[in-house]
């Protein structure tokens, strides 16, 4: 700020031009619109049924932090992680296919309420979860889906390790094979369950999308789940170029779907910042790996394991872009005081 | 156990703010900042975890030929906003814990010492009321008193209100003497009287009710509030369907696969 200026001053042809500019912008606008004499918002706004209660948000934006989204991308893949190693063992497939698929669903284990935890602020508060068991609310059932993975995973992980350091014997086969049927069982709604927990809540970009949420993530959790397994360079895997092959056209289906549905609700996935992360987390999901996986797959050619690894790369990082757009687009929407009014916004 | 609610009729209200007070000091309620907003009086824009009553002020066209209003000035009116106290309560339903829980005096109430943070109730509620307190992480709103209905004593905000803006009593009671009051200010003439208690949406009505002059958009209440649970059942099936279709699609692939080795 400068300090004020107490010498005399000389009126001159510029001041006095200046002053009649004022004059004359109050007598014909009414207001004066110059730094510093408006007050926030001036002139003064009105509450009504277009503009609501002076456009303050109705709704609360979720309070959560950004612990969140990396456990939506963490546990999609887990889950995700955790079937395509049971159904790999069970039908036979390379074991180190297998065995890697078990070490990504048990980082996940670790990784997932150790992030709920930070968000939450201290372990006792976790536990607090399983007080009860609440059918009708999806945090709930995620919890003991959690819990439940959380322990099959290790537990196979665990017998993994056992077996392959002191040898197979009855009781690690016993942990091994319960271990994964469990986290088989845990790991299928584990791997969508977050589509439901953000799906079924009154933001209105996440519920207007109730019915694709689940589905979106799940296939989002594969798709990641998939590249990781390749990145670990099981990139001879038939199966998983199929996989990975359908859960990016899955994804491409879920992108065209959002950009061609028209509903004032979805506006945040569309426009603004939230529109371009999810747009951006839509096209290393869907179109980039379907691209590259399909190429690799007609030309058979001699680069098809970078063509794949690239393809991985782009579906991981698409994954977890996706989870983080839809949060942001949900903090976009309870801003929105339109929607929960009724009142359809122009775009 | 009597169910109680709230009326609160705005065409009483002064925006005096007593209900802010006596909420903030019967409850220990910390205060949450002052600044100017800008919209008319209110400069604490909505309900929250500190702001348990919060009381709108709200500046709407002129409605000529009432109250005494000059054509040309905006009509004022005052409202107390609070929980609903939902029927069909989202945050209720959303709850990990069980620390939300509906009460004998039919209020929603959550036990400051069960909730653990989880921050569900926050996106759960179709009012925007419940919110985090970001210093310790729990979620706080009003607690509709329940320490002093216990004891068979008004909610703080109820007593202190000096105009008996904010009434309180028996429900069914309470819903009597709501129409009555409409059926009356209408016969005078105020004509944009609305009673408003969400009854016709899938919350099921609310233990805090409101009479509103003109719109109860212009109060930011919604016209059709959704209790969260109506997302439910498409939301599990897709749920169901995705994991059919990741469980399916992997046994497909892996039987499809050729190369397997082993057994």
């Amino acid at each position: 700020m400068s300090e004020p200026n107490l010498a005399p001053r000389i009126p001159d042809a510029l001041s006095e031009r200046r002053l009649i500019e004022l004059r004359r912008e109050a007598e014909t606008k009414g207001t004066i619109n110059t730094k510093g004499v408006r007050p926030g918002g001036a002139p003064f706004p009105m509450a009504s049924p277009e503009t609501g209660y002076y456009g303050i948000p109705l709704l609360k934006e979720p309070a959560w932090t950004w612990e969140i989204p990396l456990y939506f991308f963490v546990g999609g893949a887990a889950g995700a992680a955790a079937v395509v190693g049971a159904i790999a063992d069970y039908t036979g497939a390379d074991r180190k296919l297998v065995r890697d698929a078990r070490w990504i669903a048990a980082a996940g284990s670790v990784l997932s309420p150790a992030l709920l935890i930070a968000d939450l602020g201290r372990p006792s508060r976790f536990l607090k979860m399983l007080r009860v068991f609440k059918p009708q609310s999806p945090m709930s059932v995620g919890a003991w889906t959690l819990v439940g993975f959380s322990a099959g995973a290790s537990a196979t992980a665990f017998a993994q390790f056992l077996g392959d350091r002191y040898g197979s014997s009855f009781p690690v086969r016993v942990m091994e094979r319960a271990g994964q049927a469990a986290s088989l069982a845990f790991g299928l709604p584990f791997s969508n369950y977050t589509g439901v927990l953000i799906g079924a809540t009154a933001i209105p970009a996440w519920n207007a999308n109730a019915g694709d949420l689940p589905m979106h993530f799940g296939m989002s959790g594969l798709s990641a789940a998939v590249g990781m397994l390749e990145l670990m360079g099981n990139r001879r895997s038939r199966a998983l170029e199929m996989l990975g092959i359908g859960a990016a056209l899955f994804e491409c289906w879920e992108g065209l779907r959002i950009e061609t549905r028209r509903q004032s609700g979805l506006d945040p996935l569309k426009y603004g910042p939230s529109g371009t992360l999810t747009r951006a987390g839509g096209v290393l999901s869907g179109p980039v790996p379907a691209a590259l996986r399909l190429i690799s797959l007609f030309t058979g050619a001699r680069n098809s394991s970078s063509l794949r690894k690239t393809a991985a790369a782009s579906a991981i990082a698409g994954s977890l872009l996706t989870r983080i757009a839809w949060i942001y687009a949900g903090h976009v929407s309870a801003r929105d005081w339109r929607i929960p009014l009724g009142i359809s916004s122009q775009t | 156990m009597a169910i109680t609610a709230f009326l609160t009729d705005s065409t009483l209200c002064i925006g005096c703010k007593a209900c802010e007070v006596a909420c903030k000091e019967w409850n220990n309620v910390g205060e949450d900042g002052l600044e100017w907003s800008g919209f008319s009086y209110d400069n604490t824009g909505a309900v929250g975890a500190s702001t348990w009553r919060h009381v709108k002020f709200v500046e709407q066209t002129p409605e000529p030929g009432f109250g005494g209003n000059a054509p040309e000035l905006n009509s004022w009116s005052f409202s107390s906003d609070v929980c609903k106290h939902c029927e069909n309560a989202g945050c209720l339903e959303a709850c990990p814990t069980g620390a939300i829980v509906r009460t004998e005096f039919g209020g929603v109430f959550i036990q400051p010492d069960i909730c653990n943070g989880c921050g569900y109730c926050v996106v759960s509620c179709p009012f925007g009321v419940v919110e985090r307190n970001p210093d310790d992480g729990r979620a706080f709103k009003c607690t509709f008193c329940y320490d002093r209905q216990k004891v068979g004593l008004k909610p703080a905000c109820a007593k202190a209100c000096p105009t008996e803006s904010i009434k309180f009593g028996e429900i069914e009671q309470l819903r009597g003497e709501a129409e009555k009051r409409v059926a009356s200010l209408v016969g005078r003439g105020m004509k944009d009287v609305q009673f408003y208690d969400a009854s016709d949406s899938s919350v099921g009505g609310t233990h805090a009710m409101f009479i509103v002059r003109g719109d109860p958009r212009s109060y930011n209440l919604p016209p059709k509030p959704q209790v969260p649970t109506v997302y439910m059942k498409k939301a599990w099936r897709s749920s169901a369907l995705g994991a059919l279709l990741l469980l399916g699609g992997t046994i497909a692939a892996f039987l499809a696969d050729g190369n397997r080795n082993g057994r």
